[in-house]
């Protein structure tokens, strides 16, 4: 096995600013083999993957191709190694035909010969099997069509190690079968395939090995005929651990957001949501656990008015008024409503919060607009402020220091801060511990068992199972935009949770 | 296979800079300016000290210079302070030049023909209210294409200066014509000429005005705020409820307005005439001041007028010691250069291959 090792890691790191994608990695890919890289969204699959196609430089650590040391500064170095990466979102440009595109980048005679591009690439796909017409746009292309193109890029310039990013995001299941066959004959001819994915039944199908990702850091591999889906969701998320939150009971729960037949599509006519159903209790934690972009951002938002529902109702109790509707209004419309809804997005210095300004300015996010005159009012904020750092220690120079500079967990306890100040009855949260240390978590924990005792229906969408089944009292898990099922979190389990998120329960068995 | 060696440096964001350093930074940037200045003067056979004095004494020194050098520095502060509000929430006007020049065209339009029947400060201020008028609703048209369309508001406000370039061309040659034939705008009856106040058209006092105003209204009104969070985040903006689109349009408005009020004191106070390059590339050159400045507006006051010394040194230069004009615009260039250069330094940091492994280490 050691003489047909393509590619191989030696304790690659790379960090942006003060975020470590890459911890130390080591890993190897081999010939004739399909590798598949696991792990959660933002876990440093793609990082890691970016180093070898030439796109980032690692800050630390070795690449050995071949079993010589290289260095990759370029995406056309990695073409010389013979790496070649499809990535996420295809690299192609649409005004081009598919020949034209192939050769974009190459060297070669001043006069370009078309004709001899097409039929290599002609060659290329009978070898593997594909369609492909050298001479159509790529405007004209469905999106199979465009990934089909880019493999060939790779595949022309003589690429033997091929990784695919997601690959099959886009793709219908048919597409994908052709995709995996593409791949398979492939692997046949001796080529180095790495896919990156966090979909189980694809790693079951189509890989031979699999290497787990985990927060930056590797967890380990295991030959695919040796694992079930069960150890490889353990490896993605992590043992079960007692973690000795407090759970209250909830008070006097009653519904305060019915959500029927929600369903959203996004701008490029992708559906995010599909029919989602559920109801939000007033003095109740609910969980919304999935793997990351099954829909949960969608979901908030278009609760909170900051995405359009295609279709569906977003019904709102207070406490003993009669229901009004929130689907298609937008923020400003649903505060006038007088629907305190509270809102702690998953992306906190890019919609939470502005990263320029101190906690004073990023208190005035939500009342700036109170007040005669149009000079904007900083005593209260500046009060809030004070008071928040004071509350929930946040540790700041000082209330007008910009909060970009402030620490992960400082920088959480601001928003989180902010938004219960404005004393909700629904409060949405976001991966509301992402990055944050296990103190700040528990504060975090407490700020919305507090909350919900106070009656507030509490939505955590999280990532952490472990805290799901231990902080809320219900747990709504996403899966492809759908509601897989609603389960108890008291009873629930960890195993029962990471099957419904990657949905490889019966159809239908759990529809709440 | 071809081997690669490792890069001799490679570039790491700067994570957080004290002011301190950054101010060491500029001032090292701006001796370093001064330096290599130096060194061209010394190329050419002249004495570098010789020359700075030239500049210094040439822009300064004496009353009339004084009055000149304020004279260019007047509508480039003013066009500065315009673009800033826009600057701040990231909308890239670069559209200044035909503000400039559509205000001015609202200013003459009243100069021409209101000049007799109206009593002086009345006109005046008719003039210059005609002025910010056209000004704002010239640049309102990018920000409405943009708020609706989310067209690229860089191309459009640059496209839009043409046309109303164009436009001055066309009046020039054709309606307001004054001797038929001679394709010029005639002078300004004195009724519509700005008044001098210490002997520089009054505009110096209005712009001094703009500055406090603009660093008030950035800095503590509503308006501001919402600028601001904007130019952060368009999408925080929309999570705190704001109007993104009427934003953009209200603050092109205000912008275009005191563009076009720059382009009615050029008109008005120092050309008393309008002609096609009424706006002589300040819209640009303000480009330049407002991001030196960082879009802070008692420092815009310093940087304009240092752009206006070297601007009105290098002029008396070329009689003093025989240097030709292109001169002082390499001088100029140099140190424009050497400024945004070090605000690169600022930002990000230099790792060489060496330190790499023992940073890792250190990390």
């Amino acid at each position: 096995m050691a003489d047909n090792c393509a590619v191989e890691l030696r304790k690659v790191s790379k960090a942006f600013g003060n975020v470590v994608a890459n911890d130390n990695i080591d890993l190897k890919i081999y010939k004739g083999e399909i590798l598949s890289l696991l792990g959660e969204n933002g876990s440093g699959k793609t990082t890691l993957m970016n180093m070898l196609s030439g796109i980032y430089y690692p800050d630390s650590g070795e690449i050995l191709v071949n079993g010589q040391q290289v260095t990759i500064t370029s995406p056309r170095d990695a073409f010389e190694y013979g790496i070649g990466m499809i990535h996420q979102h295809f690299k192609l440009i649409d005004v081009l035909s598919a020949a034209e595109n192939v050769v974009l980048g190459l060297e070669g005679p001043a006069l370009l010969d078309l004709k001899a591009v097409s039929a290599r690439m002609s060659e290329i796909a009978r070898r593997y099997n594909f369609a492909m017409d050298p001479a159509k746009k790529v405007y004209d292309m469905s999106v199979s069509e465009k990934q089909t193109l880019e493999i060939i890029k790779v595949l022309y310039r003589g690429a033997d190690i091929l990784i695919l990013d997601e690959p099959t995001a886009v793709l219908t299941p048919q597409e994908t079968q052709r995709l995996f066959e593409i791949l398979r004959s492939m692997k046949e001819n001796g080529k180095a395939i790495v896919i990156i994915t966090h979909k189980l039944h694809e790693v079951m199908e189509l890989a031979d090995r699999v290497c787990v990702l985990r927060k930056g850091c590797f967890v380990g591999e295991r030959q695919v005929s040796e694992v079930t889906p069960q150890i490889m969701t353990d490896m993605m998320v992590g043992r079960q651990v007692t973690l000795n939150i407090d759970r209250p009971e909830p008070v006097e729960p009653e519904p305060r957001l019915r959500v029927r037949d929600l369903t959203v599509v996004n701008a490029e006519g992708i559906t995010k949501l599909d029919r989602v159903n559920f109801t939000a209790m007033g003095g109740e934690i609910l969980g919304i656990a999935g793997i990351a972009g099954s829909g949960q951002k969608e979901l908030l938002e278009t609760i909170a008015g900051l995405q359009p529902a295609a279709g569906g109702s977003i019904l709102y109790t207070p406490k003993g008024q009669p229901p009004m509707e929130l689907a298609g209004k937008h923020p400003m419309q649903i505060k006038a409503a007088g629907v305190a809804m509270a809102f702690v997005p998953e992306d906190r210095l890019g919609m939470g919060l502005v990263g320029g300004m101190g906690m004073t300015g990023n208190m005035m996010l939500r009342s700036w607009r109170q007040g005669k005159g149009a000079f904007v009012h900083r005593r209260e904020p500046g009060a809030l402020a004070t008071q928040v750092k004071e509350d929930l220690e946040v540790v700041t120079p000082d209330i007008d220091y910009p909060v970009r500079r402030l620490s992960g967990g400082n920088v959480q306890k601001v928003l989180v801060g902010r938004e219960i100040a404005s004393a909700p009855s629904v409060l949405m949260t976001a991966y509301a511990v992402r990055g944050l240390d296990i103190n700040t978590s528990y504060t975090i924990y407490h700020l919305l068992n507090q909350q919900k005792q106070k009656g507030v229906a509490v939505i955590f969408v999280g990532e952490d199972l472990d805290v799901l089944l231990e902080l809320c009292d219900r747990i709504l898990v996403l899966y492809d935009g759908k509601v897989s099922g609603i389960v108890e979190a008291r009873t629930a389990t960890k195993d029962q949770l990471g099957l419904m998120m990657t949905r490889l329960q019966e159809e239908g068995e759990t529809d709440a | 296979m071809r081997s690669h060696r490792e890069p001799l440096f490679h570039l790491a964001k700067q994570g957080d800079v004290s002011g301190r350093r950054a101010w060491a930074i500029r001032l090292a940037s701006f001796v370093l300016a001064i330096f290599i200045g130096g060194l061209i003067f010394l190329f050419l056979g002249h004495n570098p000290f010789r020359a700075y004095g030239e500049i210094i004494t040439g822009s300064l020194g004496r009353k009339t210079a004084l009055r000149q050098t304020i004279k260019i520095a007047v509508p480039l502060l003013g066009t500065a302070l315009a673009i800033a509000p826009c600057f701040k929430m990231r909308f890239w006007n670069i559209g200044a030049e035909g503000q400039i020049t559509a205000g001015a065209i609202g200013a003459t339009f009243f100069a021409l023909n209101y000049a007799n029947r109206l009593p002086s400060p009345l006109l005046l201020t008719i003039m210059g209210l005609s002025g910010v008028l056209c000004g704002a609703l010239w640049a309102l048209i990018p920000a409405i294409f943009k708020a609706r369309w989310g067209t690229n508001e860089t191309l459009f406000t640059l496209m839009m200066n043409y046309i109303v370039i164009g436009m001055v061309k066309y009046l020039q040659g054709g309606p307001w014509e004054g001797k038929p034939g001679s394709q010029i705008i005639p002078n300004f009856n004195n009724a519509a000429v700005l008044p001098k106040v210490l002997g520089v058209h009054c505009g110096w006092i209005m712009v001094l005005i703009l500055t406090l105003f603009i660093f008030i209204y950035m800095n503590y009104s509503k308006h501001g705020y919402e600028i601001s969070v904007i130019g952060e985040s368009p999408k925080t903006a929309r999570y705190a409820g704001m109007d993104v689109g009427r934003v953009t349009r209200r603050t092109m408005m205000l912008s275009g307005g005191m563009c076009g009020l720059v382009g009615y004191m050029v008109a008005s106070g120092a050309n008393m005439t309008l002609y096609h390059n009424v706006a002589d590339g300040v819209g640009f050159t303000a480009i330049t001041v407002a991001w030196l400045s960082q879009l802070n507006p008692f420092a815009m006051i310093a940087i304009s007028l240092l752009l206006a010394i070297l601007d009105k040194g290098a002029g008396t230069l070329q009689t003093a010691m025989q240097v030709p004009t292109s001169i002082s615009d390499i001088i100029t260039g140099i140190f424009l250069f050497c400024m945004l250069a070090c605000e690169f330094f600022i930002n990000y940091r230099i790792l060489f291959s060496g330190g790499r492994k023992k940073e890792a280490k250190e990390g």
